[in-house]
């Protein structure tokens, strides 16, 4: 596939990119203290509050919590795809290879989308457009990035839908979105994003709008293919079980926080997190069957108008009363993690 | 469709929002929008004065232009001065006191009709929504075939056979030509609402199906029924106008503005402009105070569509 | 799509039938209800003799289920379709042919709709294309208000306004000077030059798509503004397309949807407009014959017409079905 790309680039005598000086030895990505705002009628939003996170070549990143704690904001904000306004990206940096994406002109940005960066979103049926055919759509990334002519970008798309794993791919590239089950339209948001063979791909809950059954292939499809291809992958999931088998390491959401970090053999070993200790309780096991599931009480805090103190305190077992006054800073815990909890002792302990 | 159903459900899930009693809420935050959007108070105080125009024009013009002496050949045509700032018409009477008078004829067949097609309306799309099968496939069928009648060329002929027209006759062919868009909203409405989980909640529960429709189904399509009936006041007041200025609307010695207008017209070109200016005035005016409240009401009941 | 058209086609029959039996039954009905099928269908002046016999034969007047109120006459109507096929139309009070006048008339009728459809498409969809773009900024207050007010004004009301200011106080005096270029004084007329078939039909043109310009600019706003927040336009950006291709291929294409179907139901509009401007302005067109028809008392006419422009317009709406189709693969694969 990159043949055609360099073929453009020496036509074109510059690609849109070169003028940025990549660092190859700095992390593929690293979030620091990232903040994101809604401006809405209600008051300001604080969706993301000072996440930050380090992504490395081949490594899965999974990112995890309840609806509306601010993961697809986060990522859309690595994206850059944010509508602004309502959002706003108030702090932080995007670092792609030692550059900083927010201070990119998005000019140059827009190549790193799909180029470098590429994300996969939840729901494939109204994430791709209903009057174009999939090979269309597909074949779009080659004309317009690579300057592929339309019989190129078409062949294209036949490998990549082979690649993912769709039968009888020459014919399928005529077919429009709604003409695939859930499972094979997921499959062709992955095609679509692994087509200019990026270095990063976000996939936003892949699998969370899928039946069970076709979850499991959705998701072995898509580690494989992160395996063959060393890319970093960050998954975002309200499920833990999804994240158990794939991802190397953790990032905890809350409220717009990031309120634990760690490796995924850690974490669900001892949480060092109340919220972790919960989510993990809530995940239902074959071994213990016939007991209640544990299912974490009340509801996420607004984020335009959050609890002062630890945002999670009001849900909490271990919470006393200075959780209602200090907000607990990132504590490093034994073991390269991080917990942003006063007690987290405590809770490694029980 | 199990897909798109799933993916639906995860998506409601995702934006659970606790609430407690979404009814309530949902008519109070109606409230707070009208409140604060200027344009329903302007539209609502217009309303006002059009709806006692209409049914007490005495309050606004001393003496009717039907009156006997009231109109004198000597005036016709006479231009707006300070003492009369509206003129006369062209028969000799005050043109206000004709604009004044003629309110009613042309609101009261557009609220006559608005009345006959939400009654329609309403059984109609509620009958084919709810029920469906075949009654819906009747129903659906001949609202295509009714809907195959452009909406003037299909008054125009029954009115034109009818010797004389009145505000029943123009009520019965309006409300015959008018009733497609309202049935066909609101089946689509009550198609929507009855695949919410509250109305199988109801029916686990025992619900008869009546309770059903009165409780849940009509509270919840009845939304875009009272802004659809708004603006459909506005627009029947124009087409009404429409049919009498055609020739097959009111009939002289009725007054109405139409006619005025379809007078005015020609005598205007000849340099009498007020004759066509100020009943067209009052006709726009008229038309746009209702739209304007019927968008008002829709902003404030759908927020999403602003 | 030819499945597809194929079914639209064998769907379009029972509808036309309907429509055409609707339009029958309901004028039976009254006929029924006013009582002498004659003085029904032309009041106090009937025509000559013989040419109501020849009417008999047409309207069979003298059938017996005309004076049965509620009989639906189907017998009658058999026989009309029939006449119908033969392309009869009926005759006017002097015996003429009402398929013959309109066919001498519509090439008019037919000028001044394309003017009214092909002014309210562009403006209509330019104007809410930019309001949707820069949603509550002054632009969109501009075009949001300004369309309020043209859907305020009847086509009529209009029309009256626009012949005595536009064509009569701003077009005279061009008409008159030796400077000003003679197509500007004939494109702001007070009525139809047969000399200048096309550029006098510009301000009736204009007047008659003018409430459904209003219609499309809202429309395209609307539904532009939603599309721009779905997922699959976050998609297109997420693939790092410039703006206006985000815009102007993902966006727009889906956002002309809804207005397809609009114009369906505006080529109905436009031909109950046409009426009324072709009467104003005095053009000579189908809604003339119709306007001039009320006015002499000349129903037959006005039913022949009505049953022709009813047709027209069923067929009308068939292709813009068919090129909805086009747009939208959902509908073609339903
Ligand atoms: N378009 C928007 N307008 C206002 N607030 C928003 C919008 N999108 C997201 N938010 C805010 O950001 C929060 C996080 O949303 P999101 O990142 O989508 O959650 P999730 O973790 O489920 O992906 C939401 O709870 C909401 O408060
Ligand atoms: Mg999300």
């Amino acid at each position: 596939m990159s043949e055609i790309l360099t073929e453009t680039e020496r036509r074109s005598n510059k690609s849109p990119l070169s003028g940025v000086s990549f660092d190859g030895s700095a992390p593929l990505l690293e979030v620091e203290d990232l903040e994101v705002e809604f401006h809405t009628r209600d008051g300001i939003a604080h969706a993301v509050n000072n996440v930050s996170f380090t992504l490395r070549e081949g490594e899965t990143l999974g990112i995890l919590g309840e609806s509306g704690c601010g993961k697809s904001v986060t990522a859309q904000a690595i994206m850059g795809i944010l509508d602004t306004p309502p959002a706003k990206v108030t702090g932080g940096q995007v670092r792609y290879r030692g550059v900083d994406l927010l201070q990119l002109e998005e000019k140059t940005r827009r190549h790193i989308r799909a180029n470098k960066i590429a994300i996969i979103f939840q729901d494939a049926l109204s994430s791709l457009n209903p009057v174009f055919t999939v090979g269309w759509q597909l074949g779009e990334l080659y004309r317009k990035h690579a300057g592929a002519s339309r019989a190129q970008a078409k062949s294209k798309a036949v490998e990549l839908l082979d690649l993912v794993g769709i039968p009888g791919a020459p014919a399928r590239i005529n077919s429009f979105p709604h003409q695939f089950s859930g499972g094979m339209r997921q499959r062709v948001m992955i095609a679509m994003a692994l087509a200019l063979e990026p270095d990063i791909i976000i996939a936003d809950e892949p699998t969370t709008a899928l039946d069970v059954t076709v979850q499991a292939q959705v998701m072995t499809l898509l580690s494989d293919l992160q395996r063959e291809m060393r890319l970093g992958l960050i998954l975002i999931t309200h499920d833990m079980g999804v994240v158990a088998d794939v991802a190397d390491k953790i990032c905890v959401m809350y409220a717009g926080h990031a309120v634990e970090r760690a490796d995924v053999y850690e974490i669900y070993e001892r949480p060092a997190h109340p919220y972790t200790k919960a989510l993990l309780e809530s995940i239902p096991r074959v071994d213990q069957k016939g007991q209640d599931l544990t299912v974490i009480k009340g509801l996420p805090p607004a984020l335009v108008d959050p609890p002062p103190g630890c945002s999670f305190h009001p849900r909490c077992a271990f919470a006393r009363d200075r959780c209602t006054t200090d907000e607990p800073p990132l504590y490093e815990v034994p073991g390269n993690r991080l917990s942003a909890c006063h007690y987290w002792e405590e809770v490694l302990e029980s | 469709m199990s897909d798109f159903l799933a993916a639906q459900d995860s998506a409601g899930h995702e934006h659970a929002q606790p609430r407690s009693d979404q009814n309530r809420s949902l008519w109070g935050d109606v409230r707070y929008e009208l409140m604060r959007n200027p344009v329903f108070w302007v539209s609502s105080v217009l309303v006002l004065v059009i709806l006692s125009m209409a049914f007490a024009p005495q309050l606004w013009a001393e003496t009717s232009p039907t009156a006997r002496g009231a109109c004198r050949l000597e005036n016709a045509r006479v231009e707006p001065s300070a003492a009369h700032p509206f003129g006369y018409t062209n028969a000799g009477c005050d043109m206000w006191s004709s604009l004044v008078y003629g309110t009613g004829k042309s609101v009261i067949v557009a609220i006559l009709v608005t009345i006959g097609t939400v009654i329609v309306g309403v059984t109609l799309g509620t009958v084919a929504g709810y029920v469906g099968g075949f009654a819906d496939t009747v129903i659906s069928r001949v609202t295509d075939i009714f809907f195959g009648l452009p909406f003037i060329l299909g008054a125009l002929v029954f009115l034109a056979i009818f010797p004389d027209r009145n505000v029943w006759t123009l009520t019965a062919v309006l409300t015959m030509f008018g009733w497609t868009s309202l049935t066909r909203v609101m089946r689509g409405s009550v198609i929507s609402t009855k695949q919410k989980d509250y109305v199988d909640a109801a029916r686990a529960l025992g619900a008869t199906n009546f309770f059903i429709i009165r409780k849940h189904i009509l509270a919840n399509s009845i939304a875009p029924v009272i802004v659809l009936a708004t603006i459909g006041l506005g627009a029947y007041i124009s087409a009404e106008a429409t049919l009498t200025f055609l020739g097959v609307g009111y009939q002289r010695p009725t007054v109405s503005w139409g006619l005025l207008v379809a007078e005015g017209q020609n005598l205007a070109l000849a340099g009498f402009w007020h004759l066509l200016v100020l009943p067209c005035a009052f006709i726009v005016v008229t038309v746009l105070s209702f739209i304007l409240l019927g968008d008002a009401l829709r902003d404030a009941l759908d927020p999403r569509a602003r | 799509m030819g499945r597809y058209v194929a079914r639209r086609l064998v769907q379009f029959i029972p509808v036309i039938l309907g429509t055409l039996f609707l339009l029958h039954v309901l004028s039976v009905l009254t006929i029924q209800i006013v009582g002498d099928p004659v003085r029904a269908l032309f009041g106090e002046n009937a025509p000559p003799e013989a040419i109501l016999e020849q009417l008999r034969a047409n309207y069979n007047l003298d059938d017996d289920c005309l004076e049965q109120t509620g009989n639906p006459c189907v017998r009658l109507f058999v026989d009309r379709l029939a006449q119908y096929a033969s392309g009869d139309f009926g005759i006017n009070f002097r015996g003429r042919s009402v398929a013959e006048l309109f066919v001498e008339r519509f090439p008019v009728t037919v000028r001044l709709t394309v003017i009214a459809l092909v002014f309210e498409t562009v403006v209509g969809i330019f104007l809410g294309v930019m309001a949707g773009l820069r949603k509550d900024k002054l632009v969109d207050n501009f075009v949001r208000f300004s369309t309020v007010l043209l859907i305020a004004f009847p086509v009529f009301v209009f029309g009256t306004l626009a012949q005595l200011f536009i064509g009569l106080e701003l077009g005279l005096p061009l008409r008159d000077s030796e400077r000003a270029p003679e197509w500007l004084g004939q494109m702001l007329t007070v009525t139809y030059n047969p000399e200048f078939p096309w550029l006098s039909l510009m301000l009736p043109g204009l007047v008659l798509g003018a409430f459904s310009l209003a219609a499309i600019a809202r429309l395209t706003r609307t539904s532009l503004i939603e599309n721009l927040r779905s997922d699959y336009v976050r998609t297109a950006r997420a693939k790092g397309l410039t703006s206006s291709r985000t815009v102007g291929v993902h966006t727009l294409r889906n956002s002309l949807i809804p207005v397809v179907t609009y114009i369906g139901i505006d080529i109905g509009l436009l031909l109950g407009g046409a009426l009324v401007t072709e009467g104003i302005f005095n053009i000579p067109g189908v809604g003339q014959l119709v306007f001039l028809a009320i006015q002499a008392n000349d129903t037959p006419v006005i039913l022949g017409v009505v049953t022709i422009l009813t047709v027209v317009f069923l067929v009308a709406n068939l292709l813009v079905d068919i090129l909805y189709a086009a747009l939208d693969p959902r509908i073609r694969y339903e």
